[in-house]
């Protein structure tokens, strides 16, 4: 039998860049097929139709669901009976991000923040995105890819509120950020709401909300319910598919929250496309690789 | 809410019956333009090596690859407009172009030049790649190649579309009319989600 390797690592890294790239995930294309059965515009529907057709496409023809490739994030979880060096996992992701894009080959989008030149890997200085957090008992990596296009990316937004705006300004928040995204972000996606932590924090909590299955909702009754509102008033603005009126304006809402200092109040909105793209894989110890969403 | 299928060039009688909310598609030919492709048209004034005139303009910047002499497509997809507005009345005024297609929109200046001049903006379902890739037969030509992927292109289309009329030479702009629309319901939001005004 195969056994757990880097290599393995970086070539796992690499199927997982193209999975997400031309495979969506079941819970966007049921809701997706749910918010066209409820659309109710003309012009919404066809959108819808264009949209649903597009993933059957990308299905049939083995070819990426949108052009922009992104950047790539991996979120990664080590769990307590599979201990792995960190240092070779995250070089072993970079180089199987690279592969993907040269082999595949794909368009890389990563730039030079200054001199915008692009070296056609997708990777570069700080690139990819690693995310690190732990899973007491189990027994694998868990490794969830998401490849984060910037037209959505690009509408995202963090704001340090004082304690005194409450609650009240964080939801005005994320309806006047939707508001202003207006169709750039390719609508109707996921909203992703980072609330509590540091500046850092909270927009990686928001980032953590569209990482998230379509539709699910936080532990936290609070804060799940507080989604399901920011989701109905979301979609009575509409905005409808790609922007150009139509019921259906949002997918979800998803809320990730932290603790936050007795004298701030943060909060940030991360944007996602309506092509909500991510692919999983947990790798054993004995080499073998399962991939999911 | 009619629905046209235009054959490219485009002539100005084309363009001006045509309404905000029209469903359009488009066979012939049309091209592929960005951010740096336009930097270089108007900023470092080097005007395009072919007519643009009654041409269609697609925002984009493919994935492609070059076998031999010919270029192969990839992916072909449509980038955020908003971005290259500042370019769109050059485009209309002085190289005739009559119709943007992108994503998002764009905003007054735009607007203004496609009543003047006859042209509009046709939106296309953003994100979906994989059918505008197929409704491309055919990369004919890459100009300024040194700039790829931000170049110019020429690509032979067929059945391309649907695409959605939201901006016209009637002075519409549909992006404008659902944000109107959607700031007037704005009180009645907040006042559910219990935001003072």
């Amino acid at each position: 039998m195969a056994q757990f390797s880097y290599q393995l690592v970086g070539d796992t890294a690499k199927e997982l860049y193209i999975r997400a790239l031309k495979i969506l995930p079941p819970d966007v294309r049921e809701a997706l097929q749910k918010a066209y059965e409820r659309e109710t515009t003309p012009t919404g529907q066809e959108i819808f139709r264009t949209i649903l057709r597009n993933v059957e496409v990308a299905d049939q023809q083995d070819v990426l669901i949108c052009q922009d490739t992104g950047l790539p994030i991996y979120l990664v979880k080590i769990g307590s009976k599979f201990p792995v060096d960190g240092a070779q996992v995250a070089a072993a992701l970079k180089e199987g991000a690279k592969r993907a894009t040269l082999e595949h080959p794909f368009r890389g989008s990563s730039t030079h923040p200054v001199t915008r030149v692009n070296p056609q890997t997708s990777v570069g200085e700080g690139l990819p995105i690693i995310y690190w957090d732990f899973m007491p008992e189990n027994e694998f990596l868990d490794i969830l890819m998401i490849p984060k296009g910037s037209g959505s990316e690009n509408m995202s937004a963090m704001k340090m509120f004082i304690p005194a705006d409450g609650v009240a300004a964080i939801k005005k928040f994320v309806i006047d950020t939707v508001l202003q995204s207006g169709s750039n972000p390719c609508p109707p996606g996921v909203i992703g709401v980072g609330i509590g932590g540091t500046a850092d924090l909270v927009s990686k909590l928001a980032k953590e909300a569209i990482a998230r299955p379509v539709g699910s909702h936080n532990h936290d009754p609070f804060f799940a319910k507080m989604e399901d509102e920011l989701y109905e008033a979301i979609n009575s603005l509409g905005f409808g598919p790609m922007g150009l009126g139509g019921s259906v304006s949002t997918l979800a809402v998803h809320i990730e929250w932290a603790f936050t200092h007795i004298t701030q109040n943060p909060v940030a909105v991360n944007t996602q496309c309506w092509p909500a793209r991510r692919a999983r894989a947990k790798i054993y110890p004995d080499g073998r690789v399962e991939y999911g969403f | 809410m009619a629905t046209y299928t235009l054959t490219t060039p485009l002539t100005e009688e084309d363009v001006r019956k045509l309404h905000v909310r029209d469903t359009i598609t488009l066979n012939g030919t049309i091209f592929g333009i960005r951010d740096l492709t336009q930097i270089r048209i108007f900023d470092q004034k080097m005007d395009p090596p072919v007519s643009l005139q009654g041409a269609v303009c697609l925002h984009t910047a493919p994935s492609l690859k070059k076998v031999g002499d010919r270029w192969e497509k990839i992916c072909v997809g449509t980038t955020t407009s908003g971005r290259m507005d500042r370019f769109t009345p050059g485009l209309m005024e002085k190289y005739g172009v009559r119709a943007i297609i992108g994503k998002g929109g764009q905003y007054q200046a735009s607007l203004e030049a496609m009543k003047k001049f006859g042209g509009c903006y046709l939106a296309i379902v953003g994100g979906a790649a994989a059918l505008e890739t197929n409704q491309i037969v055919e990369v004919e030509k890459v100009y300024w190649e040194d700039i790829h992927p931000e170049a110019l292109y020429q690509f032979k289309v067929k059945d391309f579309g649907p695409l959605t009329v939201a901006m016209d030479s009637h002075g519409q702009h549909l992006y404008y009319e659902v944000k109107t629309q959607a700031e007037k319901k704005l009180p009645e939001i907040y006042r559910r989600l219990g935001i003072p005004v």
